[in-house]
């Protein structure tokens, strides 16, 4: 259907993807036309109005929708069902109360292959690594807590472990901090990009927070109102490790400014 | 400083005042017994009062008394409506949870025997035991069936209901990452439906009983329900009231053995410090 370039660098490809849901095809237009590329490693944000279908964008690389009209490849095949080699994150932690932050954290590995059956034999070498992951968030000393007894924050950052503990090449994070207070947010902010540095996994984040997307993100693309399709690109050129105070620095604010104006005018478009 | 002066006193009243009986633990344990007993002290009084005659409410002290005399054949019949009603019950569970599973996690099937099944559920029991006796003949067999067929229900219910609203986040990130359905039931679905689970064992017990205890009386030679039916018959009043408090004495104890596993296996979902302890003690 479409040409797969194997020789390019290209980990996601969207190829004029259109998205109708409803099964007879007249429900709601969420995607049209809609093409988009993120090299393998990189970290790219998605802003955008709400209700421009940035969530159903993720959904649709991710193989959870298959896409009514153009295609997906990543990681040079076609995505035709869903991926196993992704890692989710959503606006509400989604942990499970009856595990305690360890055994949630460990799930992907009871499923992803090889994991799986390595674990049968070795748990204990996957706990440790589970462990070193809760570490680096700042949740030692809390592995065998039960998630009604941590904070918004921390649910969030066992669910971002959750999400990075069996490697996947792909992180797809839809709103992962939404629902934080900004002082929380801005912690998890660094939490994330010292798990970016370290694992350096590609990574779409799908976000309305504009200073969000530019601290974190290689390259913001800008989505108009329903049905989305890209119509804005920003390159983020600052130096890694970021710092918060990076993100009040005139080139940061003005970033924010213009993709501000931008999403202004596609939400009058409407 | 001057606040904490004036409101520590304050705390300290309100912490004594609060205190005694409704947080006291001893008295929390004895709470269900006093009023047992209450409800036969004034039971008892009421009779003896208003001069009730024996055949038309028996007193408690006559109920224990031919619940003594009696106790020989009494105990026989409980243990065979013990006896059926477990069997049944964990036909139930098994038919309940497997069936609950299915229909809870497919929206076809779901659609497929729903109507089906409440067509079925409305059924009086009681009209289809005199059909297991026909078929099965008198004995342990009706009673059984007819618990198994009244409790099932309610657990299929519950167990699908759990496992059918699983948060859609939840099932995305479950597909994300390669999980079949057996892997979504297992991992997801039938821990989460556990207190939907639990809390339908709690009916289903009862109305087990009810169905072994019916279909005794309808057409059975062993058991509570015919015990009551001769009992009755002979105007041994006392005697049928003393079988009546044996069968809730019954339900009583498997009720509290429901609940125990309740406790250690679902004390997640009552968040209180409570339920932490039972999981970690579980």
């Amino acid at each position: 259907m479409i040409p797969t370039n194997t020789g390019s660098k290209n980990f996601v490809e969207m190829h004029r993807v259109s998205l109708r849901y409803g099964e007879d095809g007249d429900g709601t237009l969420a995607l049209e036309d809609t093409s988009m590329r993120v090299d393998r490693g990189e970290f790219v944000a998605v802003v955008g109005p709400s209700g421009c279908g940035k969530s159903t964008l993720m959904k649709v690389v991710t193989g959870l929708w298959p896409a009514t009209k153009g295609g997906v490849i990543v990681n040079s095949k076609e995505v035709d069902r869903p991926l196993s080699i992704t890692g989710m994150a959503f606006q509400n932690p989604t942990l499970l109360p009856w595990r305690t932050t360890i055994d949630n954290v460990m799930l992907p590995l009871e499923i992803v292959e090889p994991h799986a059956t390595l674990m049968r034999r070795d748990r204990a070498t996957y706990e440790a690594k589970a462990m070193d992951l809760l570490a680096l968030v700042g949740l030692k000393g809390f592995e065998q807590k039960f998630p009604w007894e941590l904070s918004g924050g921390m649910q969030q950052r066992a669910s971002l472990c959750r999400a990075l503990i069996h490697e996947p090449a792909l992180l797809m994070l839809d709103e992962p901090f939404g629902a934080l207070d900004m002082f929380t947010r801005e912690e998890l902010w660094l939490s994330l990009q010292d798990l970016w540095l370290a694992r350096r996994p590609t990574v779409i984040l799908v976000t309305h927070d504009l200073r969000e997307a530019v601290f974190l993100a290689d390259r913001i693309l800008v989505m108009s109102a329903r049905p989305g399709k890209i119509i804005a690109e920003r390159i983020i050129d600052l130096p890694r490790p970021r710092t918060l105070e990076a993100s009040y620095d005139p080139y940061a604010v003005n970033l924010v400014h213009d993709l501000r104006q931008h999403i202004s005018a596609a939400r009058e478009n409407v | 400083m001057t606040d904490t002066a004036i409101e520590k006193p304050a705390l300290a009243v309100r912490t004594v005042r609060r205190r005694p009986l409704s947080r006291n633990k001893t008295f929390r344990r004895f709470l269900p017994w006093m009023v047992v007993f209450g409800i036969f002290f004034l039971w008892q009084v009421a009779v003896s009062a208003f001069r009730i005659e024996e055949f038309v409410l028996p007193s408690p002290t006559s109920i224990f008394a031919a619940m003594w005399e009696f106790r020989g054949p009494l105990l026989v019949s409980a243990g065979q409506t013990f006896m059926t009603t477990a069997i049944g019950f964990s036909c139930a569970i098994v038919v309940g949870l497997a069936a609950g599973v299915a229909v809870g996690s497919s929206s076809m099937i779901y659609a497929a025997v729903y109507p089906a099944l409440i067509g079925f559920n409305t059924i009086p029991k009681v009209a289809v035991v005199p059909i297991l006796i026909i078929w099965f003949g008198v004995g342990s067999a009706p009673a059984i069936i007819t618990s198994f067929l009244l409790s099932f229900f309610p657990i299929l219910v519950n167990v699908a209901t759990g496992i059918a609203t699983v948060e859609p986040e939840l099932q995305d990130v479950m597909r994300a990452l390669g999980a079949n359905r057996w892997q979504m039931i297992k991992k997801v679905g039938l821990p989460r439906s556990m207190p939907f689970f639990f809390a339908s064992l709690k009916v289903a017990i009862t109305v087990a009983f009810i169905g072994s205890i019916v279909a005794e009386t309808v057409g059975g030679n062993k058991g509570i329900g015919s015990f009551m039916l001769v009992a009755s018959s002979r105007f041994e009043v006392p005697l049928a009231f003393a079988a009546l408090l044996v069968t809730s004495m019954m339900g009583i104890i498997m009720y509290t053995i429901t609940s125990t596993a309740e406790k250690r296996m679902t004390g997640w979902a009552t968040r209180g410090p409570n339920g932490a302890i039972s999981v970690a003690a579980g």
